[in-house]
Protein backbone atom coordinates (compact mmCIF):
# COMPACT_ATOMS: atom_id res chain seq x y z
CA UNK A 1 0.00 0.00 0.00
CA UNK A 2 2.76 2.02 1.03
CA UNK A 3 4.50 1.36 -2.53
CA UNK A 4 1.61 2.43 -4.42
CA UNK A 5 1.65 5.81 -2.65
CA UNK A 6 5.42 6.63 -3.44
CA UNK A 7 4.73 5.37 -7.05
CA UNK A 8 1.75 7.79 -7.28
CA UNK A 9 3.59 10.36 -5.60
CA UNK A 10 6.14 10.44 -8.20
CA UNK A 11 3.50 11.05 -11.16
CA UNK A 12 1.84 13.98 -8.75
CA UNK A 13 5.96 14.75 -8.68
CA UNK A 14 5.93 15.03 -12.48
CA UNK A 15 2.69 16.24 -12.74
CA UNK A 16 3.69 19.28 -10.75
CA UNK A 17 6.17 20.40 -13.59
CA UNK A 18 4.08 19.94 -16.14
CA UNK A 19 0.57 20.92 -15.32
CA UNK A 20 0.63 23.89 -16.85
CA UNK A 21 0.42 23.03 -20.34
CA UNK A 22 -2.32 19.69 -19.84
CA UNK A 23 -4.39 22.32 -18.01
CA UNK A 24 -4.30 25.21 -20.96
CA UNK A 25 -5.71 21.69 -23.18
CA UNK A 26 -7.69 20.86 -20.63
CA UNK A 27 -10.18 24.56 -20.68
CA UNK A 28 -9.72 25.05 -24.11
CA UNK A 29 -10.68 21.61 -26.07
CA UNK A 30 -14.30 21.95 -24.45
CA UNK A 31 -14.79 25.34 -25.50
CA UNK A 32 -13.83 25.09 -28.60
CA UNK A 33 -16.43 21.84 -28.98
CA UNK A 34 -19.11 23.44 -27.09
CA UNK A 35 -18.50 26.71 -29.24
CA UNK A 36 -18.93 25.65 -32.71
CA UNK A 37 -21.05 22.16 -32.07
CA UNK A 38 -22.93 23.32 -29.01
CA UNK A 39 -23.83 26.81 -29.76
CA UNK A 40 -22.94 27.16 -33.69
CA UNK A 41 -24.86 23.94 -34.83
CA UNK A 42 -27.23 24.33 -31.72
CA UNK A 43 -28.48 27.50 -33.15
CA UNK A 44 -29.08 25.61 -36.72
CA UNK A 45 -31.04 23.49 -34.84
CA UNK A 46 -33.39 25.37 -32.77
CA UNK A 47 -33.81 26.91 -35.94
CA UNK A 48 -35.02 23.91 -37.90
CA UNK A 49 -38.27 21.74 -37.54
CA UNK A 50 -36.99 20.01 -34.74
CA UNK A 51 -35.41 22.57 -32.37
CA UNK A 52 -34.81 20.46 -29.55
CA UNK A 53 -33.14 16.95 -28.71
CA UNK A 54 -34.65 14.74 -25.90
CA UNK A 55 -36.57 17.83 -24.99
CA UNK A 56 -33.76 19.93 -23.99
CA UNK A 57 -31.45 22.67 -26.38
CA UNK A 58 -28.78 20.47 -28.68
CA UNK A 59 -26.10 22.54 -26.39
CA UNK A 60 -27.40 20.68 -23.03
CA UNK A 61 -28.05 17.21 -25.02
CA UNK A 62 -24.32 17.96 -26.34
CA UNK A 63 -22.51 19.11 -22.95
CA UNK A 64 -22.81 15.78 -20.79
CA UNK A 65 -21.74 13.55 -23.53
CA UNK A 66 -18.76 15.51 -24.10
CA UNK A 67 -17.53 15.13 -20.58
CA UNK A 68 -17.65 11.61 -20.57
CA UNK A 69 -16.18 11.01 -24.17
CA UNK A 70 -13.62 13.62 -23.08
CA UNK A 71 -12.68 10.85 -20.29
CA UNK A 72 -12.14 8.27 -22.98
CA UNK A 73 -9.87 10.48 -24.89
CA UNK A 74 -7.90 11.26 -21.70
CA UNK A 75 -7.42 7.86 -21.25
CA UNK A 76 -6.30 7.00 -24.61
CA UNK A 77 -3.27 9.60 -24.72
CA UNK A 78 -2.26 8.61 -20.83
CA UNK A 79 -2.60 5.03 -21.20
CA UNK A 80 -0.84 4.37 -24.60
CA UNK A 81 2.93 6.40 -25.53
CA UNK A 82 2.89 7.01 -22.06
CA UNK A 83 2.97 3.52 -20.60
CA UNK A 84 5.48 2.97 -23.78
CA UNK A 85 7.98 5.17 -23.02
CA UNK A 86 7.80 4.19 -18.90
CA UNK A 87 8.33 0.66 -20.45
CA UNK A 88 10.91 1.05 -23.47
CA UNK A 89 11.84 4.72 -23.76
CA UNK A 90 12.96 5.57 -20.50
CA UNK A 91 12.65 2.30 -19.15
CA UNK A 92 11.44 4.13 -15.64
CA UNK A 93 9.94 1.07 -15.22
CA UNK A 94 12.65 -0.90 -14.31
CA UNK A 95 14.15 1.79 -11.88
CA UNK A 96 11.39 1.46 -10.10
CA UNK A 97 11.58 -2.13 -9.95
CA UNK A 98 15.04 -2.07 -8.52
CA UNK A 99 13.93 -0.55 -5.19
CA UNK A 100 11.46 -2.67 -2.92
CA UNK A 101 8.52 -1.66 -5.32
CA UNK A 102 6.31 -4.27 -7.12
CA UNK A 103 4.28 -4.76 -10.20
CA UNK A 104 1.32 -4.39 -7.95
CA UNK A 105 2.79 -1.06 -6.59
CA UNK A 106 3.09 -0.06 -10.08
CA UNK A 107 -0.33 -1.16 -11.61
CA UNK A 108 -2.04 0.37 -7.92
CA UNK A 109 -0.20 3.46 -8.75
CA UNK A 110 -1.21 3.90 -12.27
CA UNK A 111 -4.43 3.21 -11.47
CA UNK A 112 -4.98 5.95 -8.52
CA UNK A 113 -2.71 8.01 -10.93
CA UNK A 114 -5.37 7.85 -13.30
CA UNK A 115 -8.01 8.34 -11.76
CA UNK A 116 -6.44 11.87 -10.35
CA UNK A 117 -5.87 12.64 -14.13
CA UNK A 118 -9.30 11.85 -15.15
CA UNK A 119 -10.62 14.09 -12.18
CA UNK A 120 -8.64 17.03 -13.03
CA UNK A 121 -9.65 16.59 -16.41
CA UNK A 122 -13.19 16.49 -15.45
CA UNK A 123 -13.69 18.81 -12.86
CA UNK A 124 -12.02 21.29 -15.44
CA UNK A 125 -14.31 20.52 -17.75
CA UNK A 126 -17.37 20.72 -15.39
CA UNK A 127 -16.31 24.48 -14.90
CA UNK A 128 -16.35 25.44 -18.64
CA UNK A 129 -20.05 23.65 -18.75
CA UNK A 130 -20.67 26.26 -15.49
CA UNK A 131 -19.80 28.95 -17.60
CA UNK A 132 -21.97 28.10 -20.44
CA UNK A 133 -25.08 27.60 -18.08
CA UNK A 134 -25.73 24.28 -19.17
CA UNK A 135 -25.36 23.14 -15.49
CA UNK A 136 -29.26 23.28 -14.00
CA UNK A 137 -29.10 20.98 -11.44
CA UNK A 138 -26.74 19.69 -8.17
CA UNK A 139 -26.53 16.52 -9.01
CA UNK A 140 -24.73 16.88 -11.93
CA UNK A 141 -22.16 17.20 -10.70
CA UNK A 142 -22.39 13.29 -10.07
CA UNK A 143 -21.40 13.55 -13.88
CA UNK A 144 -17.31 13.84 -12.32
CA UNK A 145 -17.16 10.12 -10.91
CA UNK A 146 -19.09 8.88 -13.74
CA UNK A 147 -16.74 10.34 -16.41
CA UNK A 148 -13.43 9.57 -13.80
CA UNK A 149 -15.42 5.79 -14.21
CA UNK A 150 -15.46 6.21 -17.77
CA UNK A 151 -11.76 7.06 -18.03
CA UNK A 152 -10.92 4.31 -16.27
CA UNK A 153 -12.79 1.48 -18.11
CA UNK A 154 -10.92 3.19 -21.13
CA UNK A 155 -7.44 3.32 -19.14
CA UNK A 156 -7.03 0.33 -18.28
CA UNK A 157 -7.56 -1.64 -20.97
CA UNK A 158 -5.73 -0.03 -22.92
CA UNK A 159 -2.57 0.54 -20.67
CA UNK A 160 -2.96 -3.63 -20.53
CA UNK A 161 -2.78 -3.27 -24.27
CA UNK A 162 0.03 -1.13 -24.22
CA UNK A 163 2.52 -3.44 -21.85
CA UNK A 164 2.53 -6.12 -25.00
CA UNK A 165 3.43 -3.72 -27.46
CA UNK A 166 7.58 -3.21 -28.62
CA UNK A 167 6.13 -0.79 -31.33
CA UNK A 168 3.57 2.23 -31.15
CA UNK A 169 2.44 0.79 -34.10
CA UNK A 170 -0.77 -0.13 -32.93
CA UNK A 171 -1.68 3.38 -30.79
CA UNK A 172 -2.94 4.72 -33.92
CA UNK A 173 -4.95 2.49 -34.91
CA UNK A 174 -6.82 1.31 -31.21
CA UNK A 175 -7.43 5.64 -32.19
CA UNK A 176 -8.66 5.12 -35.55
CA UNK A 177 -10.73 1.82 -35.48
CA UNK A 178 -12.15 2.25 -31.37
CA UNK A 179 -11.55 5.85 -30.34
CA UNK A 180 -13.02 8.00 -32.81
CA UNK A 181 -15.87 6.06 -34.00
CA UNK A 182 -16.60 5.66 -30.88
CA UNK A 183 -16.27 9.36 -29.99
CA UNK A 184 -18.74 9.86 -33.18
CA UNK A 185 -20.80 7.46 -33.08
CA UNK A 186 -21.39 6.42 -29.38
CA UNK A 187 -24.24 8.26 -28.46
CA UNK A 188 -21.92 11.80 -28.17
CA UNK A 189 -23.57 13.92 -30.86
CA UNK A 190 -26.93 12.48 -31.22
CA UNK A 191 -28.71 9.48 -29.50
CA UNK A 192 -27.91 6.12 -29.96
CA UNK A 193 -31.59 5.20 -31.61
CA UNK A 194 -30.67 6.63 -34.59
CA UNK A 195 -28.19 3.84 -35.18
CA UNK A 196 -28.59 0.80 -37.33
CA UNK A 197 -29.48 -1.74 -34.97
CA UNK A 198 -26.48 -4.01 -34.56
CA UNK A 199 -24.46 -0.74 -34.44
CA UNK A 200 -26.78 0.08 -31.25
CA UNK A 201 -26.10 -3.14 -30.19
CA UNK A 202 -22.24 -2.92 -30.07
CA UNK A 203 -22.65 0.85 -28.84
CA UNK A 204 -24.32 -0.40 -25.71
CA UNK A 205 -21.47 -3.20 -24.91
CA UNK A 206 -19.14 -0.19 -24.40
CA UNK A 207 -18.61 1.94 -21.23
CA UNK A 208 -18.84 4.94 -23.07
CA UNK A 209 -22.74 4.61 -24.35
CA UNK A 210 -23.32 3.60 -20.48
CA UNK A 211 -21.68 6.60 -19.59
CA UNK A 212 -23.13 8.81 -21.91
CA UNK A 213 -26.67 7.86 -21.00
CA UNK A 214 -25.69 8.24 -17.11
CA UNK A 215 -24.01 11.66 -17.52
CA UNK A 216 -27.20 13.04 -19.66
CA UNK A 217 -29.74 11.98 -17.27
CA UNK A 218 -28.06 13.38 -14.36
CA UNK A 219 -27.31 16.71 -16.24
CA UNK A 220 -31.02 16.84 -17.49
CA UNK A 221 -33.21 14.62 -15.64
CA UNK A 222 -35.07 11.97 -17.07
CA UNK A 223 -34.00 8.51 -17.01
CA UNK A 224 -32.07 6.53 -19.86
CA UNK A 225 -31.93 2.69 -18.47
CA UNK A 226 -30.90 1.42 -15.74
CA UNK A 227 -28.38 3.63 -13.63
CA UNK A 228 -27.22 0.57 -12.13
CA UNK A 229 -26.72 -1.03 -15.66
CA UNK A 230 -24.70 2.51 -16.65
CA UNK A 231 -22.23 1.96 -13.84
CA UNK A 232 -22.02 -2.32 -13.68
CA UNK A 233 -20.75 -2.15 -17.47
CA UNK A 234 -17.95 0.27 -16.93
CA UNK A 235 -17.24 -1.21 -13.49
CA UNK A 236 -16.72 -4.61 -15.43
CA UNK A 237 -14.78 -2.96 -18.31
CA UNK A 238 -12.24 -1.40 -15.19
CA UNK A 239 -11.91 -4.86 -13.35
CA UNK A 240 -10.97 -7.01 -16.17
CA UNK A 241 -9.08 -4.38 -17.36
CA UNK A 242 -7.13 -4.31 -14.16
CA UNK A 243 -6.48 -8.31 -14.18
CA UNK A 244 -5.42 -8.16 -17.65
CA UNK A 245 -2.74 -5.27 -16.72
CA UNK A 246 -1.42 -7.31 -14.19
CA UNK A 247 -0.75 -9.76 -16.23
CA UNK A 248 0.54 -7.98 -18.98
CA UNK A 249 2.92 -5.66 -17.12
CA UNK A 250 4.54 -8.48 -15.30
CA UNK A 251 5.32 -10.47 -18.41
CA UNK A 252 6.31 -7.51 -19.74
CA UNK A 253 8.16 -6.50 -16.93
CA UNK A 254 9.54 -9.88 -15.14
CA UNK A 255 11.21 -12.42 -17.00
CA UNK B 1 14.33 -27.17 -9.34
CA UNK B 2 16.15 -26.79 -6.34
CA UNK B 3 16.25 -23.07 -5.09
CA UNK B 4 16.66 -22.13 -1.67
CA UNK B 5 18.65 -20.39 0.25
CA UNK B 6 21.88 -21.93 2.14
CA UNK B 7 23.83 -21.33 5.08
CA UNK B 8 26.64 -18.86 3.81
CA UNK B 9 28.48 -16.03 4.55
CA UNK B 10 29.18 -14.88 1.32
CA UNK B 11 26.48 -11.96 0.18
CA UNK B 12 25.91 -13.90 -2.81
CA UNK B 13 25.71 -17.31 -3.10
CA UNK B 14 24.95 -18.89 -6.53
CA UNK B 15 25.59 -23.08 -7.37
CA UNK B 16 24.21 -24.68 -10.74
CA UNK B 17 22.70 -21.32 -11.50
CA UNK B 18 20.45 -20.94 -14.60
CA UNK B 19 18.85 -19.39 -16.70
CA UNK B 20 16.37 -20.62 -19.65
CA UNK B 21 14.71 -18.14 -22.33
CA UNK B 22 12.24 -20.50 -25.23
CA UNK B 23 15.10 -20.85 -27.28
CA UNK B 24 17.75 -20.11 -25.41
CA UNK B 25 20.24 -20.92 -22.20
CA UNK B 26 21.20 -17.19 -21.14
CA UNK B 27 22.87 -18.73 -17.96
CA UNK B 28 24.22 -21.99 -17.80
CA UNK B 29 24.73 -23.46 -14.49
CA UNK B 30 27.38 -21.51 -12.87
CA UNK B 31 28.81 -20.95 -9.53
CA UNK B 32 30.17 -18.52 -7.66
CA UNK B 33 30.55 -16.64 -4.44
CA UNK B 34 30.60 -13.31 -3.69
CA UNK B 35 31.90 -11.69 -0.30
CA UNK B 36 31.49 -8.42 1.91
CA UNK B 37 33.66 -5.67 0.87
CA UNK B 38 34.79 -6.96 -1.87
CA UNK B 39 34.74 -6.15 -5.76
CA UNK B 40 33.98 -9.18 -8.19
CA UNK B 41 33.31 -8.71 -11.77
CA UNK B 42 31.74 -10.63 -14.62
CA UNK B 43 34.16 -10.03 -17.89
CA UNK B 44 32.80 -11.13 -20.94
CA UNK B 45 31.91 -10.05 -24.19
CA UNK B 46 27.84 -9.43 -25.53
CA UNK B 47 25.64 -12.37 -25.04
CA UNK B 48 27.73 -13.62 -22.73
CA UNK B 49 25.11 -13.85 -20.05
CA UNK B 50 26.42 -10.98 -17.73
CA UNK B 51 23.13 -8.88 -17.75
CA UNK B 52 20.84 -12.34 -17.37
CA UNK B 53 23.13 -13.06 -14.49
CA UNK B 54 22.93 -9.42 -13.23
CA UNK B 55 19.27 -9.41 -13.43
CA UNK B 56 18.54 -12.66 -11.08
CA UNK B 57 20.96 -11.36 -8.21
CA UNK B 58 18.86 -8.14 -8.65
CA UNK B 59 15.47 -9.95 -8.46
CA UNK B 60 14.06 -8.84 -11.44
CA UNK B 61 14.29 -12.17 -13.19
CA UNK B 62 13.86 -15.53 -11.82
CA UNK B 63 16.20 -18.27 -12.02
CA UNK B 64 15.18 -20.72 -13.94
CA UNK B 65 17.71 -23.56 -11.76
CA UNK B 66 20.09 -23.86 -9.49
CA UNK B 67 21.01 -21.96 -6.01
CA UNK B 68 20.85 -18.40 -5.42
CA UNK B 69 20.99 -16.17 -2.75
CA UNK B 70 21.39 -12.99 -2.11
CA UNK B 71 22.18 -11.18 1.14
CA UNK B 72 21.20 -14.84 2.97
CA UNK B 73 17.52 -14.46 1.22
CA UNK B 74 15.93 -16.39 -1.40
CA UNK B 75 15.51 -13.80 -4.33
CA UNK B 76 12.18 -15.77 -5.36
CA UNK B 77 10.33 -15.03 -1.88
CA UNK B 78 12.26 -12.34 -0.58
CA UNK B 79 12.48 -9.39 -3.50
CA UNK B 80 11.47 -6.51 -2.37
CA UNK B 81 13.50 -7.22 1.14
CA UNK B 82 16.67 -7.86 -0.65
CA UNK B 83 15.94 -5.14 -2.97
CA UNK B 84 15.90 -2.52 -0.31
CA UNK B 85 19.47 -3.30 0.15
CA UNK B 86 20.67 -3.01 -3.35
CA UNK B 87 22.26 -0.46 -5.44
CA UNK B 88 21.50 -1.12 -9.15
CA UNK B 89 23.12 0.90 -12.05
CA UNK B 90 21.41 -0.63 -14.95
CA UNK B 91 23.10 -1.39 -18.47
CA UNK B 92 21.08 1.63 -20.01
CA UNK B 93 20.14 4.51 -17.53
CA UNK B 94 16.53 4.93 -16.45
CA UNK B 95 16.28 8.48 -15.63
CA UNK B 96 13.50 10.71 -15.08
CA UNK B 97 13.61 13.52 -17.84
CA UNK B 98 10.61 15.19 -16.78
CA UNK B 99 12.39 15.69 -13.43
CA UNK B 100 15.25 18.05 -12.07
CA UNK B 101 18.55 16.42 -11.07
CA UNK B 102 17.89 16.44 -7.44
CA UNK B 103 14.34 15.47 -7.92
CA UNK B 104 15.44 12.12 -9.72
CA UNK B 105 16.99 11.63 -6.35
CA UNK B 106 14.63 12.34 -4.06
CA UNK B 107 11.69 10.72 -5.95
CA UNK B 108 13.82 7.23 -5.91
CA UNK B 109 14.59 7.86 -2.17
CA UNK B 110 10.96 7.87 -1.76
CA UNK B 111 11.15 4.70 -3.49
CA UNK B 112 12.86 3.03 -0.42
CA UNK B 113 10.52 4.82 1.99
CA UNK B 114 13.11 7.11 3.48
CA UNK B 115 11.76 9.98 5.08
CA UNK B 116 11.52 13.09 2.89
CA UNK B 117 14.13 15.60 4.88
CA UNK B 118 16.34 12.69 5.17
CA UNK B 119 15.96 12.07 1.30
CA UNK B 120 16.70 15.46 0.50
CA UNK B 121 19.79 15.99 2.47
CA UNK B 122 21.02 12.81 0.96
CA UNK B 123 19.84 13.74 -2.15
CA UNK B 124 22.40 16.86 -1.85
CA UNK B 125 25.49 14.83 -0.37
CA UNK B 126 25.43 12.01 -3.28
CA UNK B 127 25.51 14.75 -5.97
CA UNK B 128 28.89 16.40 -4.06
CA UNK B 129 30.10 12.65 -4.20
CA UNK B 130 29.39 12.25 -7.93
CA UNK B 131 30.62 15.89 -8.82
CA UNK B 132 26.93 16.90 -9.61
CA UNK B 133 26.19 19.71 -7.23
CA UNK B 134 26.01 22.44 -9.26
CA UNK B 135 23.84 20.75 -11.59
CA UNK B 136 21.03 20.05 -8.85
CA UNK B 137 18.69 21.99 -10.35
CA UNK B 138 19.46 21.19 -14.06
CA UNK B 139 17.05 19.39 -16.54
CA UNK B 140 18.83 15.60 -16.81
CA UNK B 141 18.37 15.60 -20.66
CA UNK B 142 21.25 18.37 -21.52
CA UNK B 143 23.74 16.70 -18.85
CA UNK B 144 26.22 14.64 -20.89
CA UNK B 145 26.84 10.80 -20.95
CA UNK B 146 28.82 10.64 -17.57
CA UNK B 147 27.21 12.96 -16.12
CA UNK B 148 23.67 11.01 -16.41
CA UNK B 149 25.73 7.83 -15.58
CA UNK B 150 26.93 9.30 -12.08
CA UNK B 151 23.52 10.60 -11.47
CA UNK B 152 22.54 7.21 -11.94
CA UNK B 153 25.29 6.00 -9.89
CA UNK B 154 23.86 8.76 -6.87
CA UNK B 155 20.51 7.54 -7.32
CA UNK B 156 22.02 3.66 -6.67
CA UNK B 157 23.59 5.24 -3.38
CA UNK B 158 20.18 6.62 -2.02
CA UNK B 159 19.72 3.59 0.30
CA UNK B 160 23.23 3.30 1.26
CA UNK B 161 23.56 -0.44 0.13
CA UNK B 162 24.95 -2.81 1.42
CA UNK B 163 26.07 -4.57 -2.25
CA UNK B 164 26.22 -2.13 -5.32
CA UNK B 165 25.44 -3.84 -8.62
CA UNK B 166 26.63 -1.99 -11.57
CA UNK B 167 26.19 -3.15 -15.00
CA UNK B 168 28.47 -1.75 -18.04
CA UNK B 169 29.03 1.14 -15.93
CA UNK B 170 30.84 3.07 -18.67
CA UNK B 171 30.14 1.50 -21.62
CA UNK B 172 30.00 4.23 -24.24
CA UNK B 173 31.76 7.40 -21.95
CA UNK B 174 34.66 8.95 -23.33
CA UNK B 175 38.36 8.47 -21.27
CA UNK B 176 38.26 11.60 -19.26
CA UNK B 177 34.14 10.32 -18.21
CA UNK B 178 35.11 6.46 -17.54
CA UNK B 179 38.43 7.59 -15.20
CA UNK B 180 35.94 9.69 -12.93
CA UNK B 181 33.14 6.79 -12.79
CA UNK B 182 36.20 4.65 -11.79
CA UNK B 183 37.14 7.21 -9.52
CA UNK B 184 33.86 7.31 -7.36
CA UNK B 185 33.84 3.37 -7.48
CA UNK B 186 37.17 3.53 -6.11
CA UNK B 187 36.31 5.55 -3.29
CA UNK B 188 32.59 3.10 -2.27
CA UNK B 189 35.19 0.13 -2.53
CA UNK B 190 37.04 2.38 0.10
CA UNK B 191 33.99 2.76 2.52
CA UNK B 192 33.61 -0.94 2.55
CA UNK B 193 30.88 -1.18 -0.38
CA UNK B 194 30.53 -4.12 -1.94
CA UNK B 195 30.68 -3.99 -5.36
CA UNK B 196 29.86 -6.05 -8.29
CA UNK B 197 30.25 -5.46 -11.85
CA UNK B 198 29.75 -6.63 -15.32
CA UNK B 199 31.65 -5.48 -18.12
CA UNK B 200 33.80 -6.06 -21.45
CA UNK B 201 36.59 -3.62 -21.10
CA UNK B 202 39.79 -5.26 -19.44
CA UNK B 203 41.24 -2.46 -17.87
CA UNK B 204 38.10 -1.62 -16.32
CA UNK B 205 38.25 -5.23 -14.33
CA UNK B 206 41.95 -4.81 -13.65
CA UNK B 207 41.32 -1.57 -12.30
CA UNK B 208 38.38 -2.25 -10.11
CA UNK B 209 38.18 -6.07 -9.42
CA UNK B 210 39.41 -7.97 -6.33
CA UNK B 211 37.88 -11.14 -7.82
CA UNK B 212 36.49 -11.96 -11.16
CA UNK B 213 34.76 -14.35 -13.38
CA UNK B 214 35.44 -15.11 -17.03
CA UNK B 215 32.15 -15.59 -19.02
CA UNK B 216 31.86 -16.68 -22.51
CA UNK B 217 28.73 -18.22 -24.10
CA UNK B 218 26.99 -18.72 -20.46
CA UNK B 219 29.24 -20.30 -18.87
CA UNK B 220 32.20 -19.51 -16.69
CA UNK B 221 35.08 -20.10 -17.95
CA UNK B 222 37.54 -19.00 -15.83
CA UNK B 223 37.56 -17.34 -12.57
CA UNK B 224 40.49 -15.57 -10.20
CA UNK B 225 42.28 -12.34 -9.55
CA UNK B 226 43.29 -10.23 -12.36
CA UNK B 227 46.73 -10.83 -11.82
CA UNK B 228 46.30 -14.54 -10.88
CA UNK B 229 44.59 -15.36 -14.31
CA UNK B 230 46.97 -13.33 -16.38
CA UNK B 231 49.33 -15.36 -14.32
CA UNK B 232 47.42 -18.67 -14.98
CA UNK B 233 46.61 -18.47 -19.33
CA UNK B 234 49.00 -15.39 -20.45
CA UNK B 235 53.02 -14.39 -19.91
CA UNK B 236 54.77 -11.51 -18.17
CA UNK B 237 54.76 -9.74 -21.33
CA UNK B 238 52.99 -9.63 -25.14
CA UNK B 239 54.98 -9.01 -28.02
CA UNK B 240 52.62 -7.26 -30.62
CA UNK B 241 53.67 -6.98 -34.44
CA UNK B 242 51.66 -5.31 -36.90
CA UNK B 243 52.51 -6.33 -40.73
CA UNK B 244 51.23 -4.69 -44.17
CA UNK B 245 47.59 -6.16 -44.92
CA UNK B 246 47.95 -9.82 -46.27
CA UNK B 247 51.10 -10.83 -45.03
CA UNK B 248 50.39 -12.53 -42.22
CA UNK B 249 49.59 -15.64 -44.02
CA UNK B 250 53.13 -15.59 -45.69
CA UNK B 251 54.83 -15.84 -41.77
CA UNK B 252 53.93 -19.23 -41.60
CA UNK B 253 56.38 -21.22 -39.54
CA UNK B 254 58.70 -17.82 -39.19
CA UNK B 255 57.65 -17.37 -36.33
CA UNK B 256 58.42 -20.52 -34.63
CA UNK B 257 60.09 -20.89 -31.29
CA UNK B 258 60.48 -17.17 -30.70
CA UNK B 259 57.63 -17.06 -28.24
CA UNK B 260 55.60 -19.53 -25.77
CA UNK B 261 52.35 -19.10 -27.98
CA UNK B 262 51.25 -17.02 -31.31
CA UNK B 263 48.07 -15.70 -31.92
CA UNK B 264 47.58 -14.78 -35.31
CA UNK B 265 44.40 -11.94 -35.37
CA UNK B 266 43.20 -10.62 -38.65
CA UNK B 267 45.02 -7.32 -38.00
CA UNK B 268 48.10 -8.15 -35.41
CA UNK B 269 50.02 -10.97 -34.58
CA UNK B 270 50.66 -11.24 -30.88
CA UNK B 271 53.34 -13.14 -29.12
CA UNK B 272 53.23 -14.18 -25.40
CA UNK B 273 56.78 -14.04 -24.09
CA UNK B 274 58.37 -13.48 -20.98
CA UNK B 275 60.98 -10.86 -22.33
CA UNK B 276 59.49 -8.61 -25.17
CA UNK B 277 62.87 -6.81 -26.44
CA UNK B 278 64.53 -9.94 -26.59
CA UNK B 279 61.34 -11.51 -29.09
CA UNK B 280 61.36 -8.21 -30.66
CA UNK B 281 65.20 -8.88 -31.79
CA UNK B 282 64.60 -12.15 -32.38
CA UNK B 283 62.00 -11.38 -35.19
CA UNK B 284 64.36 -8.87 -37.26
CA UNK B 285 67.11 -11.36 -36.57
CA UNK B 286 64.82 -13.73 -38.80
CA UNK B 287 64.21 -11.13 -41.56
CA UNK B 288 60.87 -10.17 -40.74
CA UNK B 289 59.84 -6.48 -41.63
CA UNK B 290 57.00 -6.14 -39.29
CA UNK B 291 55.43 -2.25 -39.72
CA UNK B 292 55.00 -1.96 -35.88
CA UNK B 293 56.33 -3.56 -32.87
CA UNK B 294 54.60 -3.02 -29.48
CA UNK B 295 55.84 -4.52 -26.15
CA UNK B 296 53.31 -4.49 -23.19
CA UNK B 297 52.40 -6.28 -20.37
CA UNK B 298 49.65 -8.91 -20.70
CA UNK B 299 46.23 -8.27 -19.68
CA UNK B 300 42.94 -9.73 -19.08
CA UNK B 301 42.42 -9.29 -22.75
CA UNK B 302 45.08 -11.87 -23.28
CA UNK B 303 43.16 -14.07 -21.29
CA UNK B 304 40.40 -13.80 -22.77
CA UNK B 305 41.62 -14.68 -26.13
CA UNK B 306 43.42 -18.13 -24.54
CA UNK B 307 40.25 -18.80 -23.58
CA UNK B 308 37.88 -18.62 -26.48
CA UNK B 309 40.26 -18.00 -29.06
CA UNK B 310 38.12 -14.45 -29.43
CA UNK B 311 38.75 -10.90 -28.99
CA UNK B 312 36.15 -9.70 -26.00
CA UNK B 313 34.60 -6.43 -28.05
CA UNK B 314 33.51 -7.88 -31.49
Amino acid sequence: MIGTWRVLEHHLMVYRRTWKGGMFVSFASPILFLAAMGIGLGSLIARGPVRTVGGVSYLAFLAPGLLAATAMQTAFVEETYPIMAKLQWLRTYDGMLATPLTIGNLLGGEIGWLAVRQAITAITFFIVLVIFGTVSSVAAVLMIPVAVLNGLAFGLPIMAFSATQRKDKGFPVIGRFIITPLFLLGGVFFPIQRLPQLAQVIAWLTPLAHSVALARSLAIGGSNGSAAIHLAVPATYVVVGIAAAGITLRRRLVQ
Amino acid sequence: MAISPSDTTALIHARGLSKRFANLVAVDAIDFDVDRGEAFGFLGPNGAGKTSTMRMIGCVSTPSSGTLSVLGMNPITDGPRIRARLGVVPQADTLDMELHVDENLFTYARYFDIPRDVARRRAKELLEFVQLNDRAKDEVEPLSGGMKRRLTIARALVNEPDLLLLDEPTTGLDPQARHLVWDRLYRLKQQGVTIVLTSHYMDEAEQLCDRLVVMDKAKIVASGSPRSLIDRYATREVLELRFKIDAAPALDGKLEGIADRVEVLPDRVLLYTQDGDAAAAAVHERGLQPESTLVRRSTLEDVFLRLTGRSLIE
